[in-house]
């Protein structure tokens, strides 16, 4: 597992994402209400656009969520299930800080 | 089995559709002649065609039409009816073919500029000789002759109504009531002659049977109808003294299998000359023809209506042993109760300026007061609303009881729609919807006003907690009256009302996480995920340097470039780093932000007005400028849009509008809860001819008093439709000030006038603020390689993937 370099902890706004890009794949990175974070694809896959860190941070029932800004459909941060239509996820990243930096999980294949 | 039906009015649709509906089996075949070329319509709404709106009634399927080819001759002897292409046999005959208008038989009635008002053609000649003159006359002083009247009006022509009789709307009301009604429409501009009759027509005027004279470019006759009987009375079928087509209480006419419904029967030497009779009529021949025994009663001739924006309605008696009127000048409101002699049973009433009281009393025909007289009629009399015996009717256009009413709720009608198709109760005229909403809530439905799963709240109560309870974080709010953290539903909401409550730049600290993309962005997200942005060009008006610097800016940015709609120009294409940017040239050439991406005041259109335009009687340009810029940056449930125009010819589209601002020769007509969009509505007349000063207040009260009560994403049209009491409730709000509310929405509106900043300008100037404005985080300069372009027509489009 390689850890990529995000952006400074500070940087982030509680309840809202940033996009990154980790080894070229756009990555959209949620710091929720309790100050943990969450990393998902920054690809909405119904447009193909990437739009997802600039969605609305939420929760439905207990899950934390995000709701894509073009059509509004709402993903789980922590499994990247799209709880609109479950037959579609995107990925999911782990995320950690370390010395006051966010960094993202990347996996080589 | 063959049904021949003369006559597609409205009266002969409903048998049709009745019929169709319970013969299921398909034992009649039918066959309607029918003399207009359009298919069946609402006549009762036939006004409403100025306003564009639909009046066709739904096609029954299954039955053939005949558009554009009247009856001709009847043979009730061989039971065939003759049309000008060929013969129809029949085993049954309906006439339903309704009235003509009455034209007074004096010279000069044939002349150009002389018309009816009776179908939609009579109102498309009108509409296209009425341009660009100026005069009208409408004789006849009834229910028909206001509603041309008020058609006039709405063409913008100076109108008068000349009435034979000493008051106005004599069959319905009486003398005081005529009075009162007479003041509400002078009020209104129009010039009111009774008691006055014309005596002939001439080349561009009136003559008076007193030797008076009135110029006018045209003249409507509305003086009341006469029964189409004409093809009967040549077959021989006995006819009435005064006209009418003689039937028995089952419809069946002189000649046998001939039977007629509508204004075009007479029963009992009456002629009913409303909708409602005419379909009681028409269910007693469905149910006949497939073998029923109903019988037509008779009918009583309440109506309701909403004249020249005046509430009259009339019901049972209107003189009777004993009297209770209430007279009040200042609102002009008249009000009478026709009681028996023992003061105990209702038998009718009057009510003019306000007729809220009225679907109660006319339930109450015929039955003991549910209270005493003076309490029913007071107009603050919400003591009207007394739970009603169960066989009142409480439609009496279709003659739906309380108890079907009930009994349709109670097996599973949940709303009011849902009410309507099951009963029919609030189809035709509507006046009895409140009623049906009391009656959902006297059995138990409510409707869940929840906004989502975090609130149990509607919009306006969590407007009124965060007002009332000082609060200023959506945490806060969710923490006391909510529950989880929130979603794209609430949030946006929420924003949408602290930001209504003036707290400042919407994307400080946690309001920042409440907004949608578009608000977090200050720009509207398209499909790509690029962002167009549109400068804020008041009024439509702009200089050619500033045209330039736009261009400039588009060219060097790449930006797609497009004429919106409300006369402002769209740049797409900008991806989120180039924003500030962007927004840096244009705010240094003295641009704005448009908050073209907020549910906020989008723009005032406005026509050229009286500056440049030969017709233009104020300038249009000038006041949507001020308006404009008085009301940018405000926050509301929904886009607001506005426009200005400069005369009655209505460059502007101002009465598609949220609000609308027509000039007149005097001021501005205030036309309030337009739109385009799915649903499109004209906006309503609120206020006429007004000086500038009363005309901003108003608009003020309304977007704050809109902005406060709203639901979330309803527009103002959707909101004056729910408003309980909806156009005259609001001008009791905002114009009486009967809540005593008034000071508080102009108190905001000034706040928010004080406090506003561009939020583009705020952007730009705050390195802090500009942070969030990079691609990605860790590579600020790295473009989003998901967003690429080609070219169409010569400009950047995103590449379809």
């Amino acid at each position: 597992m390689n850890w990529i370099l995000v952006c400074p902890y500070r940087r982030l706004q509680p309840e809202r994402g940033v996009a990154a890009l980790v080894e070229d794949e756009p990555v959209a990175v949620f710091r929720l209400h309790d100050g943990t974070l969450r990393a998902i694809g920054n690809v909405d896959p119904f447009t193909g656009a990437s739009v997802l860190s600039r969605g609305i941070v939420g929760t439905r029932g207990d899950a934390p969520t995000v709701a894509s800004p073009l059509h509004k459909q709402v993903y789980d941060l922590g499994t990247g299930v799209c709880l609109d239509a479950p037959e579609v996820r995107v990925p999911t990243y782990p995320v950690r800080v370390r010395n006051g930096l966010v960094e993202v999980g990347w996996a080589p294949c | 089995m063959r049904l021949v039906v003369v006559g597609n009015g409205m009266v002969g649709h409903r048998l049709v559709s009745a019929l169709r509906d319970r013969d299921p089996g398909g034992t009649w075949e039918i066959t309607v002649l029918a003399e207009e070329t359009r298919p069946a319509y609402d006549r009762v709404r036939l006004s409403a065609w100025f306003d564009g709106e639909p009046l066709d009634l739904p096609a029954v399927p299954g039955v053939e039409v005949h558009l554009g080819e009247p009856a001709t001759a009847l043979d009730p002897a061989g039971r065939k009816v003759f049309t000008r292409d060929g013969a129809y046999g029949y085993d049954e005959l309906v006439l339903a073919t309704g009235s003509y208008p009455f034209v007074p038989p004096v010279p000069g009635t044939d002349l150009p500029g002389c018309f009816v008002y009776r179908t939609v053609d009579d109102l498309e000649a009108l509409r296209a000789y009425a341009e660009g003159r100026s005069t009208g006359v409408v004789v006849g002083g009834g229910l028909l002759g206001l509603e041309a009247a008020n058609a006039l009006r709405t063409l913008g022509l100076a109108t008068h109504v000349v009435e034979f009789a000493p008051r106005l709307m004599p069959m319905q009301v009486d003398e005081a009531g005529g009075a009162m009604l007479r003041r509400h429409i002078e009020d209104l501009g129009l010039t009111v002659h009774t008691g006055r009759s014309a005596a002939r027509i001439t080349e561009g005027q009136v003559v008076f049977a007193d030797g008076g004279i009135v110029r006018t470019d045209l003249v409507v006759f509305a003086a009341g109808v006469r029964p189409r009987d004409d093809l009967a009375r040549a077959a021989g079928l006995a006819i009435g003294a005064r006209g009418g087509i003689v039937v028995d209480e089952t419809c069946r006419t002189s000649a046998a299998h001939v039977h007629a419904i509508g204004e075009c029967a007479e029963l009992g030497g009456r002629v009913y000359g409303l909708v409602a009779p005419g379909y009681a009529m028409a269910e007693v021949v469905a149910d006949r023809l497939l073998g029923g025994t109903a019988t037509f009663p008779g009918a009583d001739t309440s109506t309701k209506l909403k004249l020249l924006g005046v509430d009259v309605a009339s019901f049972g008696e209107t003189t009777g042993p004993l009297d209770v009127t209430f007279t009040d000048p200042a609102t002009r409101v008249y009000a009478k109760l026709v009681l028996s002699d023992d003061a105990k049973t209702l038998l009718g009433g009057v009510l003019v300026g306000d007729a809220s009281a009225y679907p109660t009393l006319r339930a109450c025909l015929g039955g003991p007061l549910p209270a005493p007289p003076l309490s029913l009629l007071a107009p603050a009399g919400a003591d009207a609303r007394r739970p009603l015996p169960g066989a009142a009717q409480v439609c009496s256009c279709n003659a739906v009881t309380k108890d079907t009413i009930l009994a349709a709720i109670g097996s599973g009608a949940a709303d009011v729609a849902a009410v309507k198709t099951c009963t029919r109760a609030g189809t035709t005229c509507g006046s009895c919807v409140p009623l049906l909403k009391g009656l959902l809530a006297e059995a138990g439905v409510a409707q869940s006003r929840a906004l989502c799963e975090h609130f149990d709240h509607s919009r306006q109560e969590l407007f009124d907690i965060i007002r009332v309870r000082g609060i200023r974080t959506f945490s806060e709010l969710v923490a006391r009256h909510g529950r989880g953290r929130g979603c794209d539903i609430c949030k946006p909401v929420v924003a949408s009302i602290l930001a209504s409550l003036g707290t400042g730049y919407i994307l400080d600290g946690e309001q920042a996480a409440l907004q949608d993309t578009n608000d977090h962005f200050l720009a509207n997200i398209q499909r790509d995920g690029t962002y167009s942005v549109v400068p804020r060009i008041p009024g439509g008006e702009i200089t050619p340097d500033k045209l330039i610097v736009i261009g400039e800016v588009a060219r060097d940015f790449g930006l797609y470039t497009k004429i919106t709609g409300g006369q402002r120009i769209d740049l797409f294409g900008a991806r989120v780093e180039q924003l500030p940017k962007i927004w840096r040239r244009l705010v240094d050439a003295g641009f704005e932000s448009g908050h073209a991406y907020g549910k906020a005041l989008r723009t005032v259109k406005s026509c050229v007005g009286s500056t440049w335009c030969r017709y233009g009687v104020q300038d249009s340009v000038g006041l949507a400028i001020e308006l404009e810029l008085r009301y940018r940056g405000l926050r509301a449930p929904h886009k607001v849009k506005a426009a200005v125009s400069g005369c009655a010819r209505e460059c502007a589209e101002a009465r598609g509008k949220d609000f609308g601002v027509i000039a007149t020769e005097h001021g501005w007509n205030l036309y309030v809860g337009g739109n385009g969009g799915f649903r499109p509505r004209h906006a309503d007349l609120f206020l006429s001819d007004v000086p500038t000063d009363v005309l901003v207040r108003t608009i003020d009260r309304f977007l704050m008093y809109y902005i406060r009560t709203a639901d979330r994403l309803q527009r103002t049209a959707a909101w004056l439709e729910c408003l309980d009491g909806g156009l005259d409730h609001l001008r009791h709000v905002i114009v009486d000030d009967a809540l005593g509310l008034c000071a508080e929405l102009d108190a905001a509106m000034a706040a928010h006038v004080e406090s506003y900043v561009d939020e583009w300008r705020s952007t730009v100037d705050d390195a802090d603020r500009l942070e969030r404005f990079v691609s990605f985080v860790n590579a600020p300069d790295a473009p989003d390689p998901s967003i690429s372009f080609g070219v169409e027509r010569g400009q950047r489009v995103p590449v379809a993937r």
